[in-house]
């Protein structure tokens, strides 16, 4: 059956977020499970991420491509662009300087690094977007939310749950 | 309450909202101070365009009739950069290691790299004259012969300023979007608008969290010997010359400890003044204020070492040119300017060595700014003795600057000081999201030590909650 339902429970610390995301990851709602959910936080927090489980990050591979693209592109650039117009200024020195050119590619390699580096942050954290209509303005003072993508059936057992874990509000969301 | 008591960076039993509330608060409502700042910004950014015009109007000859007229101008260059150096660097070096009372001061100390960056920047320009020429420097198509020279620590510079210039903005605004978040989602009017634009949509889910936490240390991995090769590439201006004085093996440590000093001292100042016009006292207590303090202590002692090797190496490298340089900067017409170095820059740090001192803010703010006035001189003795002294006996002059030299000068530093008085009016300096971290760590390791002392019958190192240290600091 089809996802329709979101709901957005807001507890006052992550220890009651935490204790409802073991439950539902201990099958407490029938059929949802962790990859049904997605905490807001105000912090960063790693230690409640723990509790949902491995969801791995690949920003590090945009460095690395990025390093590489840096190091590599600038190389060629530079090195054809003094082959392309130095030739007849050097007079008989050397076209292409390897010791001057390994400062300027190390520069570009670290700015490759960087800016591919912000590429893979905005592309794995879905930015730019918009926070949606469940997000609540209380998580950016001092709340922690969880969003759970339901069916139908699903929405008044999780509901409960987080009334059970001392949830301050519960919000709903239908997709039609 | 005896201050010397109040060893805690942050107090752990703030409220989340309350944090928001009061460096929100910042935005809308500085102390008078702030505007008096700004005005005399103001002021100073008037002469200097007033004898920047001036000089393009009448020429370089305004600056003084001689060819090494620039001295003054990139010796202020040099100066900027290195005032840079310890905003992003800092902040990078701490967040890798974890030393979380960084927290309430990264923020400001990287906006500073930014604009201390594009202060340096200016220079280039205006030490050339002609800036409407400034693009022949820059690698287009030479269509008049005019292709730079990549084997020059000039094109080096440009290369390696620019990418700092890039990254450090960057890191400054991936450091801050859940803050703009946090802004976009109390304030009204046009910054709300502002910052929902900047905020990127950002909602603090698990995955962006995840995602920024990699991706931050990522970039400050790399930030680190980006600041550093910044640094060094601009002392190969110097030292791959065979000019005395210059052609020094320690220059690039040599520039890099100093330039790691300046930035220090001038964080100290930036602190203490953020501190009073936002009545920031809760978060940038005087226990985090000891502890740059300290540091700035350990970078100027590095700094005097360096400069000591400098002096034995040349002094016992029996190159006699270079030997002649350094007796004349501590005999010559340039001897009052290096030995106010010396004592600005060797001496003076000790007042950092005595706790009541590093706790006497008004001490501090005037030790902060006569260390960065020795770090000042040591970039004019840097790069005048050596000119005063060249190779060319016809261009042998001291060199004295201008009042339009110095008006220049003094025009940027209210350039940057605008630049920052409204970086932080705009945005929030100190970084919400991470002082709610400290907080909650702080307040849980209390907690843990709390019960680990009820189990072991001791106080477990963690402040009880009844603790004098837990009480508002500056309260009675």
């Amino acid at each position: 059956m089809k996802k329709t339902h979101r709901i957005l429970g807001l507890f006052s610390n992550f220890d009651e977020a935490t204790n409802a995301i073991y439950d539902i990851r201990a099958d407490k709602v029938r059929g949802v499970s962790v990859d049904d959910v997605t905490l807001i936080s105000p912090i960063e927090h790693p230690e409640v991420e723990e509790a949902l489980g491995d969801r791995p990050v690949y920003v590090q591979f945009f460095t690395m491509f990025g390093g590489l693209f840096g190091l590599i592109g600038s190389w060629l650039w530079i090195s054809s662009a003094q082959a392309t117009f130095l030739v007849q200024p050097q007079g008989g020195k050397a076209v292409v300087t390897l010791v001057s050119n390994f400062v300027l590619n190390y520069e570009m390699m670290i700015l490759g690094s960087v800016l591919f580096t912000l590429i893979g942050f905005l592309a794995g954290s879905r930015l730019p977007s918009k926070p949606g209509s469940l997000y609540s303005e209380k998580v950016s003072l001092d709340q922690i939310g969880i969003i759970l993508e339901l069916e139908q059936n699903q929405v008044e057992p999780a509901k409960s749950l987080f009334r059970a874990h001392k949830a301050l509000e519960i919000r709903e969301e239908v997709n039609t | 309450m005896n201050p010397l008591h109040h060893d805690k960076d942050i107090r752990d039993d703030i409220a989340w909202a309350q944090i928001n509330k009061d460096i929100l608060k910042s935005l809308e409502n500085p102390r008078r101070g702030y505007w008096y700042t700004v005005i005399g910004c103001l002021v100073l950014l008037a002469i200097g365009i007033t004898a920047a015009v001036l000089q393009y109007r009448y020429g370089l000859g305004m600056a003084k009739n001689h060819p090494h007229m620039w001295n003054l101008y990139i010796a202020t260059f040099i100066f900027w950069i290195g005032m840079s150096h310890s905003g992003t660097l800092l902040s990078a070096i701490l967040h890798i290691v974890h030393a979380d009372w960084r927290k309430p001061i990264y923020r400001f100390a990287e906006a500073m790299t930014t604009f201390s960056l594009m202060t340096a920047l200016l220079f280039p320009v205006i030490h050339l004259g002609r800036l409407w020429n400034f693009y022949w420097v820059i690698p287009y198509i030479p269509s008049r012969g005019t292709w730079p020279n990549f084997r020059s620590p000039l094109s080096w510079d440009g290369f390696a300023i620019m990418t700092y210039l890039t990254s450090s903005a960057l890191f400054l605004y991936v450091g801050m979007l859940p803050d703009l978040a946090i802004a976009r989602d109390n304030t009204s009017g046009w910054r709300k608008r502002l910052y929902t634009i900047l905020s990127l949509g950002w909602r603090g889910d698990d995955r962006q969290w995840r995602v920024f936490r990699k991706a931050y240390m990522l970039m400050a991995i790399f930030l680190i010997p980006l600041a550093v090769s910044v640094h060094s590439i601009v002392s190969s201006d110097f030292a791959m010359s065979i000019m005395p004085g210059w052609h020094v093996t320690t220059f690039p440590p040599y520039f890099v400890a100093g330039a790691l000093y300046s930035g220090c001292a001038a964080i100290i100042t930036l602190f203490i003044l953020l501190r009073y016009y936002f009545r920031w006292e809760e978060y940038m207590t005087l226990a985090i204020l000891e502890k740059i303090c300290k540091l700035t202590f350990a970078i100027a002692m590095v700094w005097t070492y360096l400069n000591l090797v400098e002096f034995a190496s040349v002094w016992y490298g029996h190159d006699v040119y270079a030997k002649e340089v350094l007796w004349g900067k501590m005999t010559g017409a340039y001897a009052p300017a290096f030995w106010s170095m010396m004592f600005f820059g060797s001496v003076l740090p000790f007042t950092l060595a005595f706790q009541k001192l590093r706790r006497h803010i008004p001490a501090m703010m005037v030790v902060s700014i006569l260390l960065n006035v020795g770090m000042w001189l040591e970039r004019w003795m840097i790069v005048s003795p050596t000119l005063s002294q060249s190779f060319y006996p016809w261009a042998w002059d001291v060199m004295w600057p201008t009042i339009t030299s110095w008006a220049i000068v003094l025009g940027s530093f209210g350039w940057f000081g605008l630049l920052f008085l409204v970086f932080v009016k705009i945005f929030p300096s100190v970084s919400m999201y991470e002082v709610k971290e400290m907080v909650y760590h702080r307040k849980l390791a209390r907690e843990k030590g709390v019960a680990h002392g009820a189990v072991h019958g001791h106080a477990g190192g963690a402040q009880p909650a009844h603790s004098p240290s837990m009480k508002k600091e500056g309260n009675p």
